[in-house]
């Protein structure tokens, strides 16, 4: 069963119809006990690193997630801020990340686009991802997905970077180190390529 | 490479779909979950939709709607009509949207765009503005309230402040063309591409995939986005849901 965790993020609904529609069993939940009958968890995002943080923090969640990710090791995939917060820190807040993938969240480099549009990075780019990365099995990086953000995560080792993507310069866009993955861009809102990325996790 | 997005715009009316020319004339294109479903399946780019009663009628975005259009789309979704608040525009993206789009109140009251931007960010903050081509003068006359109230801010100043103030996008709809299908005000998009580093879209006159490679060629990377191309066939516009694309999007 895989918990979609619910802090009131929108992209929830959209990741909920791809899996009923691929027929995978989820469940959209906060409840700290049902969270712990998860085999795994897919982490929304929405809005800005301190906000998601706090939530995490207030709600709990940040103790449960702990313990079921770093002690009994079940996979977590985060989503857009969800990505970010598994990082250390973020130059767009100043509380602390979950920091399950170490590396800090850096605002996108402006001045190494040649032209305009420079920033928020919105659109559809093609992606790297490394050949063994294993979400993006049956994906079409040249199409690749939509991004819609102006920071990115720098991670601290180059190993735990499953995929960049170019703009300004090579930016990572996917990361995992042991169970955690994370995705920069909107896998929720990128047709085919996103659903496969989905099922993915799901079979991991 | 990022690439140049193609967006289909659709009118929200009376809870249907509708397509204007010159911002009137509504004409009954369809039903808005049915267009998800086979813009889904025709993997568009990105969809806009405008409720173009919300503000005329001084209404709240239609939530239920939206939430329910959101579940379905598989494609990034932007939305505008009626917002006045930050609450609101949370409140959408919240719905599952990833877009917001305000244009009347970010007139009345510029400091909007800041807020929204504090509260989803600034990627997910549009400013969309309706312009009709000065007959005497040269320039454009920025107009809200569906082309029926004419505004004083200068078109390039107001783009400037919105993105000071946090718009992460801004589109431009030409009211004189909308509907017209015989090409964007390409003039108008290379002053505005210049004026702003942020995302640009613009909206009004395209009727083919050649009048979207013209944009491109003029501006480069930027959201061409059309409502009569991707709705109407055929001379006698036969109402008949479509989508292309133009062979270079860079």
């Amino acid at each position: 069963m895989i918990a979609i965790i619910d802090y009131g993020s929108g992209n929830i609904a959209a990741i909920a119809n791809i899996y009923k529609q691929l027929k995978v069993p989820y469940v959209i939940t906060n409840d700290l006990g049902e969270l712990a009958k998860a085999d795994r968890y897919v982490l929304p995002g929405v809005g800005a690193f301190d906000a998601t943080m706090r939530y995490l923090n207030d709600s709990g969640l940040v103790a449960t997630l702990n313990e079921q990710v770093l002690v009994k090791r079940k996979k977590v995939f985060g989503i857009c801020v969800g990505m970010q917060v598994l990082a250390e820190s973020s130059d767009e807040g100043s509380l602390a990340g979950l920091g399950w993938i170490r590396g800090r969240v850096r605002a996108i480099d402006a001045s190494l686009i040649p032209a305009s549009p420079k920033l928020p990075h919105m659109g559809w780019n093609s992606v790297v991802p490394k050949a063994d990365a294993p979400l993006f099995a049956g994906v079409d990086a040249e199409q690749g997905f939509y991004f819609l953000h102006s920071y990115y995560f720098d991670a601290a080792d180059a190993a735990d970077v499953t995929a960049t993507v170019h703009y300004g310069k090579e930016l990572p866009c996917a990361v995992a180190h042991g169970n955690a993955f994370g995705m920069q861009f909107h896998p929720e809102k990128s047709h085919t390529n996103g659903v496969a990325v989905f099922r993915n996790f799901a079979e991991l | 490479m990022l690439r140049s997005r193609i967006i289909p715009c659709l009118l929200l009316h009376d809870g249907g779909l509708v397509k204007t020319r010159q911002f009137k004339e509504a004409k009954y294109v369809g039903d808005p979950l049915n267009a998800v479903k086979i813009f889904n399946e025709k993997e568009v780019d990105e969809l806009m939709l405008i409720d173009i009663d919300a503000t005329a009628h001084a209404q709240t975005p239609n939530f239920a709607l939206l939430k329910g259009l959101a579940v379905e789309s598989r494609m990034p979704l932007g939305y505008g009509g009626g917002v006045t608040t930050a609450q609101q525009a949370t409140q959408i993206i919240a719905s599952g949207f990833e877009k917001v789009s305000i244009s009347a109140a970010a007139l009345t009251r510029p400091a909007l765009i800041h807020e929204m931007a504090e509260a989803v960010g600034a990627q997910s903050v549009v400013v969309t503005l309706d312009v009709r081509k000065n007959k005497l003068l040269p320039g454009h006359t920025i107009y809200t309230r569906n082309g029926t109230e004419k505004q004083k801010a200068s078109l390039l100043e107001f783009c400037q402040q919105a993105v000071e103030l946090g718009a992460g996008e801004i589109v431009i709809n030409s009211i004189d063309r909308d509907g017209e299908m015989a090409g964007y005000d390409l003039e108008l998009a290379k002053l505005v591409r210049k004026t702003v580093s942020s995302p640009v879209t613009m909206l009004g006159g395209a009727g083919n995939s050649t009048h979207m490679q013209e944009l491109i060629d003029a501006v480069g990377v930027v959201g061409a986005a059309a409502g009569s191309m991707f709705v109407f066939k055929g001379p006698y516009r036969a109402v008949l849901i479509n989508y292309a694309r133009p062979d270079r999007l860079v």
